[in-house]
């Protein structure tokens, strides 16, 4: 082949979320703020590149002013680490070395700044001490609070990316992926992050192509570059050729197609040829995703999560646009399930304001059913709003991150409280509705017969639960492989999940990444799981495996799979004997 | 700011002062506190010898720190039961140092 005028180069990573979308590449910077561009100021116009820093700065300052004077009194101890960033904007070794480099360097005030953070963050992150290492962040903080000033009108900030790109990271934060206007964006690249990553959640949900965990993506790609991304087969092309381009939009053509065909049935019951129902439901973030889910085919809302509303504002939002939050939603959705999941946050889903409790671990951390208990005015003020919510529907409570009795005993307390200070304030509610314990600790597996004494129903979350029984950090490349839902330990603690339910005459459903594989759906239904929620968009895949599947005589199949010792034999047996009826959409899409 | 951050900025330094190498006044002090010198004491410290005319000084083990920067602060890394040294350039300021040391000695108050 004769030489182009740039190489065709391709990438491989792990496919986040299927299709196939071709477009310019939009490089972000690690922090969330863009690449930051050098240039040479002339010796006359230094001093006003200086006062552009510091009028950049009194900006920032003003800004974050602002955001501690409208924290709620009770919160101001969250708000005491923006006060130590109020001093660090003017702090010598950020403020007066960053004036020194525009001066003596004669650079730009945006390259001034990303060089002082460069040398001075360091010095923390290399000490010993954990604290101390964690300063670094501050300083992160700060930087970008200027940055965002001093790039001001001209900069697109990821938050106001106006064009249909593809975004290249390292990789993208749950806040910085809330922040994003995801209508605006073809496709996603990152550096880091697997299939169970935020991001590949968040792509799959909204429908964009993604590949992770490529490595090099950010050194390999450059801004503008044209690059093909094929979520499905988990590629990367930069700069294709013309006959890549052609033969790329020819498989686009019959992706589509094919999801159409999909999308087509997917109103019909989720109903194995013998006649076995399950319910099929969507998980959802953001209340937009509502209707995506019901032209899907969804039966309900099996997840609703419900950090978005915490994470992209400024404070804790009060109990009544919570509440009209959910209420949107449980209006559109009529009589189907809504299940709430209550407040997941820290572990992977940090919220800016409440960043002040730095930990080693977060995932072992305080976060969720913790932090609530721990928080009884922040959990009380989500119970109110979803009690209040649920006169107007169908309504479900999901505590997450259970790990024993006593938290769900606490837990059932506090939705107590909640409906007597409803009570008393008058306020139409509904206490009477099902409240259901999560599934995603090991310890909560192994005690679910304790647990299901108290609970409504039981939800498993097999990301976490996967992740913690092998321990198998899901977004860590390197270990992304060993993330396996078919291991022996995961179908014994689900299958004792279930068991445990049907004893004590409660349902099980399922809301993790697995139940939105089809190839796994013989074997969820063999255990009894009552009800599978995934994203809206492979509902009618999912959907369309479980009416092609017969389940007569599955309780052998289920017995031989139980005695099988390895991941592989399992899933051979599984390929073998239901393999035929999982359309090839399913598991890998690059043998199409 | 010259060369190292380390070094007094020649601006703040009032005219007519010596800049001698002898600092004026030193207090030696020890964090009593049990988080040491973390970001909301350094804070302190930091606001307090932001207000004095010269250059105050906190050292450790020969390193020294600009008493004026949270962050160099910071940068020392004082756990509780270390010993460090507070030192003022210019006697007017001696009342910033005390304040500095009745600061450190009451524990930041915490």
């Amino acid at each position: 082949m004769e030489d182009q005028e740039s190489q065709e180069i391709i990438l491989n990573g792990i496919g986040g979320s299927p299709g196939i979308c071709i477009g310019k590449a939009y490089l972000v910077d690690k922090e969330g703020v863009d690449v930051v561009k050098k240039y040479i100021v002339r010796e006359s116009f230094l001093s006003a590149e200086v006062g552009r820093f510091k009028t950049a700065v009194k900006k920032a300052r003003e800004s974050l002013r602002q955001i501690i004077d409208n924290t709620p009194e009770e919160l101001r101890q969250h708000a005491q680490i923006l006060e130590t960033h109020m001093l660090l904007f003017k702090d010598k070794m950020l403020y007066d070395r960053t004036i020194e480099v525009i001066e003596k360097e004669r650079v730009n005030a945006e390259w001034a700044l990303k060089k002082v953070v460069s040398l001075v963050k360091p010095m923390f992150e290399n000490m010993t001490n954990d604290y101390l290492k964690q300063r670094a962040e501050d300083i992160t903080h700060v930087a970008d609070r200027i940055m965002e000033n001093l790039v001001g009108g001209d900069h697109v900030n990821i938050a106001r990316i106006d064009k249909r790109v593809i975004l290249v990271a390292r990789d993208l934060s749950p806040a910085e992926t809330s922040q994003i206007q995801l209508e605006r964006i073809k496709g996603f690249v990152t550096n880091r992050g697997g299939r169970a990553s935020h991001t590949s959640i968040i792509a799959r949900t909204l429908e964009i192509p993604a590949v992770l965990g490529v490595g090099n993506a950010t050194l390999k790609i450059n801004n503008d570059d044209i690059i093909i991304v094929d979520g499905g087969a988990g590629t990367v092309v930069v700069n294709p050729t013309e006959q890549t381009l052609l033969a790329t939009e020819e498989r686009r053509g019959q992706y589509e197609i094919h999801k159409a065909l999909m999308v087509r049935n997917s109103y019909l019951p989720a109903e194995t040829k013998n006649g076995q129902r399950i319910s099929v439901m969507g998980n959802i973030e953001l209340p937009e995703e509502v209707v995506s889910l019901l032209d899907h085919g969804g039966d309900g809302i099996g997840l609703y999560r419900t950090e978005f509303q915490y994470l992209s504002r400024p404070d804790f939002p009060s109990e009544n646009s919570l509440f009209e939050n959910y209420k949107d939603v449980i209006d559109v959705m009529g009589h189907r399930p809504v299940t709430i999941r209550t407040l997941d946050i820290n572990g992977d889903k940090a919220v800016n304001y409440i960043r002040d409790n730095q930990e080693p671990n977060p995932a072992l951390g305080l976060r969720a059913i913790r932090y609530c208990l721990r928080k009884p005015d922040i959990f009380q003020t989500q119970l109110r709003a979803i009690l209040r919510a649920a006169a107007y529907g169908n309504v479900r409570i999901l505590l997450p991150l259970i790990s024993g009795i006593e938290e769900v005993e606490q837990a059932f307390e506090q939705i107590d409280e909640a409906a007597e200070t409803l009570e008393k304030q008058g306020v139409v509610y509904k206490r009477d509705i099902p409240v259901g314990v999560m599934i995603e600790v090991p310890s909560a597996a192994v005690t679910a017969d304790i647990l299901a004494e108290k609970a409504d129903f039981f939800s498993i979350g097999t990301n976490d639960l996967i992740q913690y029984t092998l321990a198998i950090d899901r977004g860590n490349r390197h270990v992304a492989h060993l993330h396996q839902p078919l291991h022996p330990a995961i179908l014994r603690l689900i299958k004792g999940t279930c068991d445990a339910a049907k004893a004590n005459g409660i349902p099980t459903y399922m809301c993790g990444e697995m139940a939105a594989e089809p190839i796994f759906a013989p074997i969820l239904l063999g255990l009894g799981v009552n009800e599978l929620s995934m994203n809206p968009q492979t509902i009618p895949v999912v959907k369309n495996a479980i009416r092609s599947i017969d389940t007569t005589g599955i309780d052998g199949f289920m017995e031989e799979m139980m005695r099988l010792t390895t991941p592989n034999a399992i899933q051979d047996l599984l390929a073998h004997q239901f393999g035929s009826v999982v359309p090839r959409i399913g598991l890998s899409e690059q043998e199409r | 700011m010259q060369g190292e951050h380390h070094c007094p900025l020649p601006n703040l330094q009032p005219s007519g002062i010596k800049n001698d190498m002898k600092p004026a006044q030193t207090i030696t002090l020890r964090i009593v506190n049990t988080l040491g010198l973390h970001a909301r004491s350094a804070a302190q410290l930091a606001k307090v010898a932001g207000r004095a005319k010269g250059g105050v000084w906190i050292q450790k083990n020969g390193d020294r720190a600009d008493a004026t920067s949270l962050l160099d602060i910071l940068t020392l890394a004082c756990p509780q039961g270390t010993e460090i040294t507070v030192s003022i350039d210019d006697e007017a300021d001696l009342e910033t140092l005390e304040r500095m040391a009745e600061l450190i000695r009451s524990g930041f108050g915490e």
